[in-house]
């Protein structure tokens, strides 16, 4: 571990710890609006961890969310609610491999339609477990205030970005970035691909998946079309490419931005809301081809066009 | 440098928006409100919740606002979507709250948004007077959230009543002994399928066909099929808006003779007796309304002139008189939050839809339950403690 990692490593820490305060302002609506930014940015982050190095487009956020918030809405009276997101974290890693084992051999677009599948497949799953049995839909009712789930989440996001830095630097991380690059080259080195992209597709799975069991006593009621609702997954793909998905910090700067613009102009826009969403992503994208991080990568190297250690 | 002037346009206009909500008028009583206008559930609170905000705020405003301690308020409506996403919803009630500084907040619309909003309006104080909430959770929720009122019935009685409507019609000769149930499998669907055909057994019926379809089915006649080849005398739809229409239609197609049919939420909106015209007469669904009360026929000539529709017959008119509530409770005991909520425990309001009261567990006990188009409207015909329903009808055709 070199200096620099020490130093980014206690800025990270103090980053967080300040994150932490956010619940001591008192202030309701920044707390809604932190647990927003939080949570996109504990998904993207998880997101772009798997599918910024293997390029794979997974849109499965939505099924391991939703099979996170059923932990919870079936479990929360009988078991302590963090061993829910512990049975959550387990769940959605478990069907995260199950899911990688079935179709990461499979490339580009069948990977994507089966990801965008797997959400729907699971909510019928419950949907028809539910109409054998007769069973409702499930009421969360807790004592857990926003901002413990708040401070869970964040703890969430420290530790999917803690994860991401040591995948970075192991062997696991090196093995991807070769399988992105190429995945013959990457074969004929001697790389276990399938392997490598199973163990890494589990890290998205079961954040997901804890992350919808944290905010399952936020949402109170639990059925499966608003559990399993797929806009989730898109969200999560924007967020993280706005940001920039080949960074670790790139999801982060793409979840802070989005989040106050989807705010203002849900506050400013009522009427039209959907429509300027809409006109937004069309911005992004063709003013932002390469997300945020190409953006400053592109001011740094105006800034020190002859430093070389800029860029890398 | 294009790109710059449109990141300084995107920087002022988050700057604007930010300062936007300030800007607080002493003579208003701001009214908040989110609801879908966009998503899954828009279609349905275009015509039940959006058009009877927008009635009450004008008719408040007529008669030159809601009168506080002598001074005569008119109020301020702020509306937000919610996309049909509760976490918009959370977010959109938050800001109307603590950004908006709304005096009072409208309930939300659909069982899952109200619900995910109520820990929002119980931490900040607002009274819930919620309408589409159906839910045989009440007394839980109410022990949760104090301040959270109900209005449009339980899921059980809505079943209940139907089984007993149809129990009353065989034990008159009109109706024979054989059932065909089928439910769209989703919560409210599975809710209410559950709790008939335990009903419908105690009452010594015979369910000849019983059976499900996934929410957002295209083709129904599969279903039909089944259900005319079973050969029932009745059959009922748990049914959502887009299967509701597609089951009647298929019905027609079948030529399903049946003395009595049934389908659930959307059968009361106009549109339906719109659609159908003629073969319309005799369905039977949720809700109704005493279409003979001047009251709700006054009630219904101001919505159509205000809003340029039609209110549906089971909860436009609950919405509106949830308002009604709210405002005779402000009338009552002046824009003091708990003392709203305190007044909405103790109080009888005089509604469209006539006295409301709640009891201990903040629920509204008088509410309709089966509603039949009859002769172009969809009447009530069956009730929890209202009176005006009419006796029900064969159904005779689909000509």
């Amino acid at each position: 571990m070199t200096g620099t990692d020490i130093r980014n490593l206690c800025l990270s820490a103090l980053a967080l710890g300040i994150c932490a305060l956010l619940p001591l302002s008192g202030s309701g609506y920044w707390l809604s609006i932190g647990v927003t930014i939080v949570m996109f940015t504990a998904l993207a982050t998880s997101w772009a961890l798997f599918s910024g190095p293997t390029h794979y487009i997974s849109l499965a956020t939505a099924a391991f969310f939703g099979v996170g918030t059923y932990v919870t809405g079936l479990g929360f009276e009988t078991l302590p609610f963090w061993s829910l997101v512990g049975i959550a974290a387990v769940l959605g890693a478990v069907l995260a491999a199950l899911v990688g084992l079935a179709t990461l051999r499979l490339s580009g677009v069948y990977f994507v339609i089966f990801t965008l599948g797997l959400a729907e497949l699971v909510r019928q799953v419950i949907t028809w477990v539910q109409n054998r049995s007769g069973q409702k839909g499930l009421y969360v009712l807790t004592d857990i205030s926003e901002a413990d789930i708040y401070w869970m989440l964040l703890a969430l996001a420290g530790a999917v970005f803690l994860a991401g830095w040591l995948i970075g630097r192991s062997r696991l991380g090196f093995a991807l970035r070769i399988i992105g690059d190429d995945e013959t080259v990457a074969v004929h080195s001697g790389i276990n691909t399938a392997l490598s992209k199973v163990l890494l597709f589990m890290v998205p799975g079961s954040v997901a998946a804890m992350t919808g069991a944290i905010l399952a006593p936020r949402y109170v009621y639990i059925e499966p079309s608003l559990a399993f609702a797929p806009m989730l997954s898109f969200q999560v793909v924007i967020m993280a490419l706005l940001g920039g998905a080949g960074r670790l910090w790139g999801p982060l700067v793409g979840v802070i931005p989005f989040t106050l613009l989807w705010e203002s102009i849900s506050s400013s826009f009522p009427q039209q809301t959907t429509l300027l969403l809409g006109v937004a992503f069309l911005v992004i994208v063709y003013l932002l081809p390469r997300g945020f991080v190409g953006l400053l990568d592109q001011i740094r190297q105006r800034a020190a066009p002859k430093d070389p250690e800029a860029q890398a | 440098m294009k790109r710059r002037t449109a990141l300084k346009f995107a920087a002022a206009l988050a700057l604007t928006t930010s300062l936007a909500t300030g800007a607080v008028s002493a003579e208003t009583i701001k009214i908040g409100a989110a609801a879908p206008k966009t998503g899954p559930l828009a279609g349905g609170a275009a015509v039940s919740q959006w058009p009877n905000v927008q009635l009450w705020a004008a008719q408040v405003n007529e008669r030159g606002g809601i009168n506080v301690g002598g001074t005569m308020m008119p109020v301020e409506v702020i509306e937000y979507d919610d996309q049909t996403n509760p976490g918009e919803t959370i977010k959109a009630i938050q800001r109307l709250a603590t950004q908006d500084e709304v005096n009072f907040i409208v309930s939300p619309y659909g069982t899952g948004l109200v619900v995910a909003a109520a820990p929002i309006f119980a931490r900040y104080g607002y009274p819930l007077i919620a309408v589409s909430a159906i839910t045989d959770q009440q007394p839980a929720l109410s022990k949760q959230f104090p301040d959270m009122f109900f209005t449009l019935g339980t899921t059980s009685a809505l079943a209940e009543d139907t089984v007993k409507i149809l129990t009353d019609m065989r034990d008159g000769g009109q109706l024979g002994n054989k059932i065909a149930m089928v439910n769209v499998a989703d919560a409210f669907g599975i809710e209410l399928a559950e709790v008939a055909r335990g009903k419908f057994k105690e009452a010594g019926f015979e369910i000849v066909y019983d059976s499900s379809y996934p929410l957002g089915t295209q083709d129904l006649s599969p279903v039909m099929k089944g259900a005319k080849a079973a050969a029932p005398d009745a059959f009922v739809a748990w049914s959502y808006p887009p299967d509701t229409f597609a089951l009647t239609e298929q019905a027609i197609i079948e030529d399903l003779q049946v003395q009595a049919f049934y389908t659930a939420v959307a059968t009361p909106f106009p549109g339906y007796g719109a659609r159908f015209g003629a073969a319309a007469n005799g369905v039977m669904g949720p809700g109704g309304v005493n279409v003979d009360d001047p009251k709700f026929q006054e009630y219904a000539a101001a919505h159509e002139t205000i809003t340029g529709a039609k209110p549906d017959f089971w909860a436009s008119a609950t919405t509106y008189a949830s308002l009604q509530i709210l405002e005779q409770s402000i009338e009552a005991v002046g824009l003091d939050r708990k003392a709203v909520a305190d007044h909405l425990r103790s109080g009888t309001f005089d509604t469209v839809l006539g006295p409301i009261s709640f009891d201990e567990n903040n629920n509204n006990q008088a509410f309709w339950t089966v509603g039949q188009w009859q002769d172009g409207v969809f009447k009530g015909v069956a009730s929890r403690g209202r009176e005006g329903a009419v006796p029900v009808i064969l159904k005779d055709g689909w000509q």
